[in-house]
């Protein structure tokens, strides 16, 4: 019996301390690593198409609670009941369930299923409660009025392998879908050279005016659309501050007002003279 | 069964489904009463609440929120702060719901009697909110807002289930198998935000002990068992701030040493019969 206790030494109240802070630290950074690596996967849904004014997808993210209510707002606005049976059609925003690609409980549209209407009393965004839909993003500064042209949900895009119209067939239903038409989208007439006695009508998207609504899309007659809609980061190129329109007078005003920042290329090359590295050749 | 016995019962889960069938018109059916989700709900499309954990997360992020939600989380701190305590947990949360139905079967299978060596400390909750607003800041995204069932199933509910049902059904056998009382009493971080919240509430249980037999119905079905440790000691209230409020201990006492009061707090415990 005396053996057996001896045996056992009891902690000391320090050391304890130490390895109880130690305990709860590994623990902690743990769980911390596995909740972080879940949340920084849940959050990459490049392919999101979210509801009007949205903060730029991180700044949504950060500052979107989840509560609804644009959803919410979208399925209930007087304008979306059917006037043949006096129910609500399907809603645009859908809050994005687990098995959803996007990350969970933000909303988001599926243009093929329910594209956006573009209200021109945006209900989805007055009512969000935090800011992450922008009313500031879809006001008319001039007015101070809600301007549903002020929309950026997204691009549209055509492929036009798959288009129709660029095989010479007449279809201009996204032409006509469109709210924005021959603003947004525009056909572009062109001759036929294989009939030639035929014109090309072909769709094109102007990306100043697109809002990414989708209307396009769901009105698209090909089995998969030839006209869809990306989120714009994904859609467009950026050619970089450096390259400037001459002929284009805003493009000249912004290289008058540009201010300081230095936009030289420095590299291991720039720091010789070009006389020098342009006669050295080129290493693979 | 009689009334006194199942009433605080009765009335929470009134309470409970009776905002679930709200939110659900309210999304459904463009009721105005309640409308949005317990993250942030408008009552009448005027009044805003918000989840004062959810803004907390966000602010951790780096990003601010609009007014409404900052209005929204400070009408929740002061009703609970001031009145209510605890009683999210156990009047409103749906998983309440989910966790209270686990702890009935515990009790009705003896699973309770059955001695398992898992024991996880109570005080997980308050860990889980530092580790909530670290990670929300190191991701940039409000991180338990995209794993709380909370919001899950509340949002299921309002606006469809989907997979994340499968959550709920963990958490369920979590609490059925593993730990009795898991996830609302050990884990879940904002229990522990509502705890801080209601620390100095005005409702809370009262214990007479002069008229305690000792039969300690009450802490069998307690779901916070430590806040009750001075039934059949001492008279006082019940002054932990784990207590949710939820009344259980209140109905199942026959013998009258347990009821709702608003706290005096220039009564001391100090022990020791009256």
């Amino acid at each position: 019996m005396d053996d057996k206790k001896a045996k056992k030494t009891p902690i000391s109240p320090r050391r304890r301390f130490f390895t109880d802070l130690a305990y709860t630290a590994g623990l902690g950074v743990m769980g911390g690593l596995l909740w972080a690596g879940y949340a920084e996967k849940a959050k990459s849904s490049p392919l999101t198409l979210r509801p009007p004014a949205a903060l730029d997808e991180p700044d949504f993210l950060k500052t979107c609670i989840k509560c609804g209510l644009c959803s919410e707002a979208c399925y209930n606005r007087p304008s979306n009941i059917d006037r043949d049976t006096g129910k609500p059609r399907p809603r645009t925003l859908k809050m994005a369930k687990a098995q959803d690609d996007v990350t969970i409980g933000t909303p988001f549209f599926i243009p093929r299923e329910v594209p956006c209407y573009m209200c021109d009393d945006i209900p989805c965004v007055t009512a969000c409660p935090t800011g992450a839909l922008d009313v500031a993003k879809v006001t008319n500064p001039k007015t101070g009025e809600l301007d549903y042209t002020m929309m950026d949900m997204g691009i549209a895009v055509v492929d036009d392998n798959s288009c129709i119209a660029f095989w010479g067939l007449q279809c201009d239903a996204c032409y006509r879908a469109c709210p924005l038409m021959d603003k947004a989208l525009r056909l572009e007439y062109d001759k036929n050279e294989r009939t030639g006695k035929h014109a090309f009508l072909k769709p094109v998207v102007d990306m100043h005016a697109c809002t990414g609504c989708g209307l396009c899309e769901k009105a698209c007659v090909t089995e998969k659309p030839a006209i869809f809609v990306l989120p714009r980061e994904v859609a467009l190129g950026k050619p970089g501050a450096h390259y400037v329109k001459g002929w284009d007078k805003k493009d000249q005003q912004r290289v008058k007002e540009r201010v300081g920042k230095d936009v030289t290329t420095h590299d291991k090359r720039s720091a010789e003279n070009p006389m020098d590295y342009l006669n050295k050749g080129v290493e693979y | 069964m009689k009334w006194h016995n199942v009433k605080y019962l009765v009335l929470r889960r009134t309470v409970q489904i009776g905002l679930l069938v709200l939110y659900f018109m309210g999304n459904w059916y463009g009721w105005k009463v309640l409308q949005g989700d317990l993250s942030t709900s408008m009552i009448f499309g005027k009044i805003p609440l918000s989840d004062p954990f959810a803004v907390l997360q966000i602010f951790a992020t780096g990003a601010v929120v609009a007014t409404n939600a900052l209005i929204g989380a400070l009408i929740i701190v002061l009703f609970y702060g001031i009145i209510g305590g605890r009683a999210f947990c156990s009047w409103v949360c749906p998983v309440n719901l989910v966790t209270d139905l686990a702890a009935w079967l515990r009790r009705k299978l003896l699973i309770d009697r059955i001695e398992r060596k898992v024991w996880i400390s109570r005080n997980i909750r308050y860990y889980m909110i530092v580790l909530a607003l670290i990670v929300s800041a190191l991701v940039g995204l409000a991180a338990f807002e995209v794993v709380s069932p909370i919001t899950i199933l509340n949002r299921g509910i309002v606006f469809g289930m989907g997979a994340g049902m499968g959550l709920i059904v963990a958490i369920f056998l979590f609490d059925l198998f593993v730990v009795k009382n898991g996830w609302c009493g050990h884990v879940c971080p904002l229990g522990g935000v509502h705890s801080i919240i209601g620390r100095y509430s005005l409702i809370r249980v009262r214990h007479n002990s002069d008229n305690c037999t000792l039969c300690m119905k009450c802490k069998t079905v307690c779901p916070e068992v430590e806040v009750l440790g001075m039934i059949g000691k001492r008279s006082e209230f019940v002054s932990r701030s784990e207590c949710t409020n939820c009344g259980r201990c209140v109905d199942v006492c026959d013998d009258d040493a347990l009821g709702f009061e608003l706290r005096n707090f220039l009564e001391t415990n100090t022990g020791g019969k009256e």
